[in-house]
């Protein structure tokens, strides 16, 4: 017999109705199979008493409730080994007793069955968009997983953040068109058998928007015009953080999407491709005082929300609630939640929406030195995962550039976003703003290096980047909300006609104005993030909010890579020049100095005379000059590269640096032409006939190689 | 669902036998059967899958059982698998660790 046969603490001490359990182990919480059995553990600050129910899977009503001993209890943790459970069909769920006052904060409700906040997956919800049952007794199932997956010799990458192409994107939109493709559409195992795709565009960085299970038929409604379906698509609401989204997985059915997610990032690994998560710790699905009560609220509302003193819900992020993040205990859950992610599903890093929320206190005031920032900046555990805040919230409080950093926490830079889209649509006034922008913006980010700021012009919040050349005004008439939601200030510029045209002038101008905005965000300092689709025009028909349709304002259309074919081979091209040249990816700031002695300072500016920006405020040109002698601090070597971008409406000769001895100048990229003579295959790029001076064409970007 | 498994050991290869849905309720089965054939001390291990129509996460966990077991040393085979069980191997990354054949011997 096995070893554990002969140790005390796995023998029965206690009977209910035939089932046999005994005193178990506080740590770790949430449940664990054990020799023989399972081990439970859950606290609650308040709660005066806990029953454990057992469900068989798919059951109506549990098979056992058992209600927790008084001499079990430890501090206020709750925990039982229960002996001769079937790890593959049992479901479990808490009743929590205790008060319903909402004017002190407690919302204890015995007749509800509760979630375990620390399950592992949860059973409900297995297929996406399957009607749901109303009137179950217990929806949302807290369940087991094994973690017997074979992960070989996988490990997160630790590729350097700099030398990241981030690439955002949504698991179910990727493949669901009905011409990816593939043949689980919609799905983990369809995005991996679209990853000989990503390595051909030149991703190393998937940023994968939540997929912590959620539940789709949050807040559905029916399209008062058209009858469709909205539903919660994006999944910005989370039921539980340690679950994957079941319905994302081809094998969700059979119980196995965490085998199929693992396959994937292992499979992404191989590839040379890191996986980011987008997650949401700043609110959870159970809403305001009128939500349901799934788990955290009946379990312990006061501990896990911010609460006003009148026991309603605090709402930084816009949902409804604000989970209590610089609680202890709940801090301590999202550690573990995060270490569990990095170290079972070698998740190489995470971004964090709506973070400013994670640095206030429990009143909700922004603190100095929040406590959860510091323990995740420090924690062993995820101390080689990527940090990245999205560094605001719904109430107001914007961090951009002011986010508690300790040493180590990047963010999404709005400010770059903003700035590119000024210069882009040709305002005026932003010239000295840019200027910081190409750089890793040192104005905000001096102490931090030139990877503090995620690059990005756009993002699943707002426009796709056909959109920002295709729209002035937002059209979100389909999300059923009389066009009110969505950001009014989008900062975009239709090229003289609003949404599709035939006119030619006007798509070629779009197309080109697309190949700008790839082009500086590839040659900025900083790390650079493009949203899914972008790269072939993917258009939202100017929906710039598009989180409950699932349909084909949010599926990629695969034909637009063929229609749009100019457009894809540009960024393909675009981003493989940045991955050849170290030139664009520092970590460190420029110091504007020829500290390597090659005759050039690491970065120059120029305008139509060579070494004279033009600063002015009526300005819409700017050039600039990388020194390959300088790339990554002077560590390895690269070519001269110059960038000149001119938005104004007429083209604009630009007089170019004299290069040393011995180079000349090559030119890469010039948006002006037309494809395929807009860009030159790396390494084969033809000399420039002219070395003293190029037309810029108007609203165009050329990049040139001295060599 | 039901399932029924046999197994033999011939010269130190272990062949099972596989029909029916190998899930939740019937797992256990295969799980004891793979059990007693790892006493042996087999060389190679011989799924006979023709007839197996449906594999869930259970059965899943039996041949990962398995392989860990009997370690990288012992060849797995699955003789003439379904598409359905194929499929599910390729998505949850367990094909990769399995050989699969027509017949046995090849």
């Amino acid at each position: 017999m096995a070893e554990f046969d002969t140790r005390i603490d796995y023998y029965p001490t206690h009977e209910f109705e035939g089932i046999k359990y005994r005193r178990g182990h506080v740590l770790p919480f949430g449940a664990t199979m054990v020799p023989n059995g399972v081990n439970f553990s859950i606290y609650s600050s308040s709660a005066t008493s806990c029953t454990l129910v057992l469900f068989e899977k798919n059951a109506e009503q549990p098979f056992a409730e058992i209600p927790f001993p008084k001499e079990f209890m430890i501090g206020n943790v709750y925990s039982m080994i229960v002996f001769d459970l079937d790890y593959e069909t049992l479901e479990y769920g808490y009743r929590m007793d205790g008060p319903f006052e909402p004017e002190t904060g407690h919302r204890f409700d015995k007749g509800k069955i509760l979630s375990d906040p620390y399950a592992k997956a949860i059973g409900g919800r297995d297929t996406w968009l399957a009607p749901p049952n109303w009137d179950k007794l217990y929806p949302f199932r807290s369940r087991l997983v094994f973690e017997d997956f074979d992960w070989e010799g996988d490990k997160p990458l630790e590729t350097p953040i700099e030398d990241l192409i981030v690439y955002e994107m949504h698991v179910r939109s990727f493949t669901n068109h009905p011409n990816s493709g593939v043949k689980f559409k919609g799905t983990f195992t369809g995005l991996k058998e679209k990853i000989p795709y990503l390595l051909e565009l030149g991703i190393n960085c998937v940023e994968l928007m939540p997929i912590y299970e959620f539940d789709e038929y949050e807040h559905s409604k029916k399209d008062p015009e058209t009858g469709e379906l909205l539903v919660n698509y994006w999944g910005y609401s989370t039921l539980n953080f340690f679950a994957p989204k079941s319905g994302y997985a081809a094998t969700g059915k059979y119980g196995m999407q965490v085998d199929e997610l693992k396959t994937l990032i292992k499979e992404l690994h191989t590839n040379g491709i890191e996986v980011l998560l987008d997650v949401v710790f700043n609110h959870t699905a159970e809403g305001d005082h009128r939500g349901p009560t799934i788990s955290f609220k009946g379990i312990d509302n006061k501990t896990y929300y911010m609460l006003t003193p009148e026991g309603y819900y605090y709402n930084f992020s816009g949902t409804g609630n604000t989970l209590n993040c610089n609680h202890p205990v709940v801090r301590s859950m999202v550690l573990d939640c995060l270490r569990y992610w990095a170290s079972e599903y070698h998740i190489d890093g995470f971004r964090f929406d709506l973070a400013a929320i994670l640095g206030r206190s429990q009143d909700g005031s922004p603190l100095s030195n929040p406590p959860l920032l510091e323990s995740l900046a420090y924690d062993p555990v995820l101390a080689k995962c990527k940090l990245i805040a999205e560094a605001w919230d719904a109430g107001g409080l914007y961090q951009v550039g002011s986010f508690p950093f300790y040493g180590r926490w990047a963010e999404w830079n709005g400010k770059y976003r903003d700035t590119i889209r000024k210069f882009l649509k040709g305002d005026e006034g932003v010239i000295g703003d840019l200027s910081q922008r190409i750089q890793g913006s040192p104005d905000m980010y001096w102490a931090r290096g030139a990877t503090a700021g995620i690059n990005f012009i756009t993002c699943h919040d707002g426009f796709t980047l056909y959109d920002m050349v295709a729209y002035n005004q937002k059209h979100n008439e389909a999300n059923g909300e009389n066009n009110q939601d969505g950001n009014n200030d989008n900062l975009s510029w239709n090229c003289g006609w609003e949404g599709e045209t035939n006119d030619d002038y006007i798509n070629t101008l779009r197309h080109k104005q697309i190949k700008n905005a790839l082009a500086i965000l590839m040659v900025s300092q900083g790390v650079p993030m493009i949203l899914m689709g972008d790269e072939m025009g993917r258009t939202q028909y100017g929906n710039n909010n598009t989180y409950c349709h699932d349909n084909e304002l949010n599926w990629l259309n695969w034909e637009l890579k063929e229609k749009n074919a100019d457009l894809y081979n540009f960024a393909k091209h675009i981003i493989n020049f940045r991955r050849n040249h170290p030139v664009f990816r520092n970590k460190d700031h420029f110091r504007n100095a020829d500290y390597m002695n090659t005759g050039f300072p690491d970065i120059s500016f120029h305008g139509k005379k060579p070494w004279q920006a033009d600063w002015s405020p009526s300005s819409r040109i700017f050039a600039f000059m990388l020194d390959g002698g300088h790339a990554k601090s002077g560590f390895v070597g690269d070519d001269i590269l110059y960038v000149a971008m001119n938005m104004h409406w007429e083209s604009i000769g630009f007089e170019l640096p004299q290069l040393p001895e011995g180079k000349q100048w090559h030119v890469s990229v010039n948006t002006e032409m037309p494809s395929p003579f807009d860009f030159h295959p790396i390494s084969n790029e033809p000399r420039i006939e002219d070395q003293h001076n190029f037309m810029v064409g108007a609203r165009s970007v050329i990049i040139l190689i001295g060599k | 669902m039901s399932l029924s498994v046999k197994s033999e050991v011939i010269e130190n290869v272990a062949i099972i036998t596989i029909e029916g849905a190998l899930d939740s309720s019937t797992a256990s089965q295969l799980h004891e059967e793979v059990q007693k054939i790892i006493q042996q001390n087999p060389t190679e291990l011989v799924l006979n899958v023709e007839n197996l129509d449906f594999m869930a996460s259970a059965g899943l966990r039996v041949i990962i059982f398995a392989k860990q077991k009997l370690g990288s040393a012992v060849k797995l085979f699955l003789v003439k698998p379904q598409e359905q069980v194929v499929e599910t191997l390729r998505m949850t990354g367990l094909l990769f660790s399995v050989t699969i054949v027509d017949k046995y011997p090849e």
